[in-house]
């Protein structure tokens, strides 16, 4: 049975109740919004490129403490990364948090106090929600992402 | 002291044994991460006893045929238990004749097909479509696709903060462009009983017809059509008991006789040539195709439960269940209740701060608590109190005040890990 500490992990409390880089971008080249119209989650995600590389990145929205907690825990791991590198670590963090393999944990480091979502497949979306809105900014994509 | 016994109990009707219902409901024997189930989503859909699954179990043993065609005996049978439905929907709502009675896939087919018959044949450029700012998509959708197509405006009713329409302003909007109005009877997203007598009669007064959103009324209130005096009146099955997938359609013979039909196929024809087909009597006229026999037998059987127990007791028990929930969850730190009508049905709407449903929504359900969390399908209602979304209590007869407390229980722990 699943257990709501697995979920819900200290580190992910504390980053929902003080997120990181929660604030609009003045410097960004790049930004996207993202929706989940399920739960009502809203999140704008700004991306100052320089070139591949992720000079600052930054958010704002509201949302539930798993989609928020991600969105903050995001804009730590990818800041000063190249877009490869950005897209591989959604790459490892999606099959993470779907179940389908926990084999990158490591590697993802800190964000691997998301596997446990894995085990809540209703909120998958939630985890998700920040990268996919992240992609949707680093491919210019003008419109509103939806996770629907 | 827990919150159960901090309140003053009032009973229900000493007549009522909640227990014996709950034993009729199969589904409330299992279990949900290991807890006893706690089934409060009863406004997405109720559960159903099994007098129902064994009516639709039994239409499939022993009944099945295509209704209105064969000569042959099951044919006959068929035939025969889906206008009993008709008949027994006809009671329950109190239509004036049981043509008046059609059978759709539920409340949305039921006011799309107006919207799609009626609306198409009345409403043109320039006319006015008027509905509430408590309406569920399903109330409000079908309008906007019909006012689109028809360059005609939809306009809305506003509500107070308590979630209760502005009658004032009601009136105002009832205008000579005025060509429908479209008006929930309770609000799906927070509990609100809608005054329809009165908004009815002003419609009336002004020449305008009137379709009801019942689908939450129905598994709550005695409905009476003839005294609503409403011109439409739409409803669902699956949430008064019945199953998913069947549906009804009240219309005024008068109006549903003048309406062009919805869709085209068999059993709505009286004759077909390739140069002219000549439509059916009413109700068949609207219900193109093979219907959903089984559903109306699981219909059926829903409303001869409810009728069983009996619907005036069924209220009676709903609302001291809400109003024990209102005291025991209002109360609790950090709550605040959407939707505060002083007329409400079934409903417990609310947010927690600093806690959004969707947290909440996951830890009750490890508790074994299922809630709805979200907008309900009423997202300018959310936008209306300014929220993302609520959490949603709903009622049933089937549940009770421990259940009641169990939530209590678990928005206190939900506090817990949020602490």
């Amino acid at each position: 049975m699943p257990e709501l500490r697995d979920l819900y992990q200290e580190v992910i409390l504390e980053h929902s109740r003080a997120p990181r880089n929660y604030k609009a971008l003045p410097a960004a080249n790049h930004k996207a919004e993202g929706y989940n119209p399920l739960c009502g989650d809203r999140f704008t995600v700004y991306l100052e490129m320089d070139g591949d590389a992720i000079r600052d990145v930054s958010f704002e929205g509201a949302g539930c403490a798993i989609s928020k907690a991600s969105a903050s825990m995001m804009t730590q791991s990818v800041k000063g990364k190249s877009l490869a590198e950005a897209q591989h670590i959604f790459e490892k963090f999606h099959e993470m948090v779907t179940g389908h393999s926990h084999e990158h944990e490591a590697e993802l480091g800190k964000l691997a106090v998301f596997s446990g979502v894995s085990e809540f497949p209703m909120r998958v979306k939630c985890a998700t929600l920040a990268w996919h809105t992240l992609q949707a900014a680093l491919e210019g994509k003008q419109e509103k992402i939806s996770t629907e | 002291m827990s919150a159960a016994t901090a309140v003053p109990v009032r009973k229900t009707a000493s007549d009522y044994d909640v227990e014996k219902i709950r034993a009729d409901f199969p589904i409330l024997r299992r279990k949900v991460h290991g807890h006893e189930l706690v089934y409060l989503d009863n406004a997405a859909t109720s559960q159903k006893p099994q007098s129902v699954i064994d009516a639709i179990v039994r239409y499939y043993e022993g009944e099945n045929a295509n209704i209105h065609r064969g000569v042959h005996y099951l044919s006959q049978i068929a035939t025969e238990e889906f206008e009993a439905g008709r008949k027994t929907v006809q009671r329950f709502v109190n239509a004036a004749d049981a043509s008046e009675i059609v059978f759709t896939r539920g409340t949305t087919e039921a006011i799309n097909l107006v919207a799609q018959t009626w609306g198409r044949a009345h409403v043109g450029a320039g006319d006015e479509v008027l509905i509430t700012a408590m309406e569920h998509h399903s109330n409000i959708v079908p309008w906007q696709m019909l006012c689109e197509e028809k360059g005609a405006r939809l306009r809305v009713v506003p509500m107070n903060d308590a979630g209760e329409l502005l009658l004032d302003e009601y009136e105002r909007l009832l205008g000579p462009k005025t060509r429908i109005v479209g008006l929930a009877h309770v609000s799906n997203a927070l509990g609100t009983i809608n005054p329809v007598n009165r908004m009815i009669a002003a419609a009336h007064a002004r020449g305008i017809p009137v379709l009801v959103d019942g689908a939450q009324a129905a598994p709550h209130i005695a409905v009476d059509v003839q005294d609503l005096d409403c011109d439409f009146y739409a409803l669902s099955g699956h949430k008064m008991y019945g199953p998913t997938g069947i549906g009804v359609l009240y219309g005024k013979a008068a109006l549903l006789d003048a309406m062009p039909p919805y869709q085209g196929g068999g059993d709505m024809i009286s004759s077909v040539t390739f140069e002219k087909t000549t439509y059916n009597k009413l109700p068949h006229k609207f219900e193109a195709g093979t219907p959903d026999m089984a559903g109306v037998a699981g219909l059926k059987a829903a409303i001869e439960y409810m009728n069983g127990v009996g619907v005036a007791k069924i209220a009676a028990h709903e609302h001291d269940l809400l109003e024990y929930a209102t005291e025991v969850v209002g109360g609790l730190p950090g709550v605040r209740p959407i939707g505060t009508a002083r007329e409400k049905a079934s409903v417990l709407s609310f947010v927690l701060e600093d806690v959004h449903p969707h947290d909440i929504g996951t830890i009750l359900d490890q508790e074994g608590i299922a809630v709805r969390t979200g907008h309900h399908c009423a997202q300018p209602v959310m936008e209306r109190f300014c929220i993302p979304a609520t959490v949603r209590a709903s009622f049933a007869m089937y549940n009770t005040r421990e259940e009641v407390d169990a939530l209590a229980r678990g928005l206190r722990k939900v506090r817990e890990v949020f602490a």
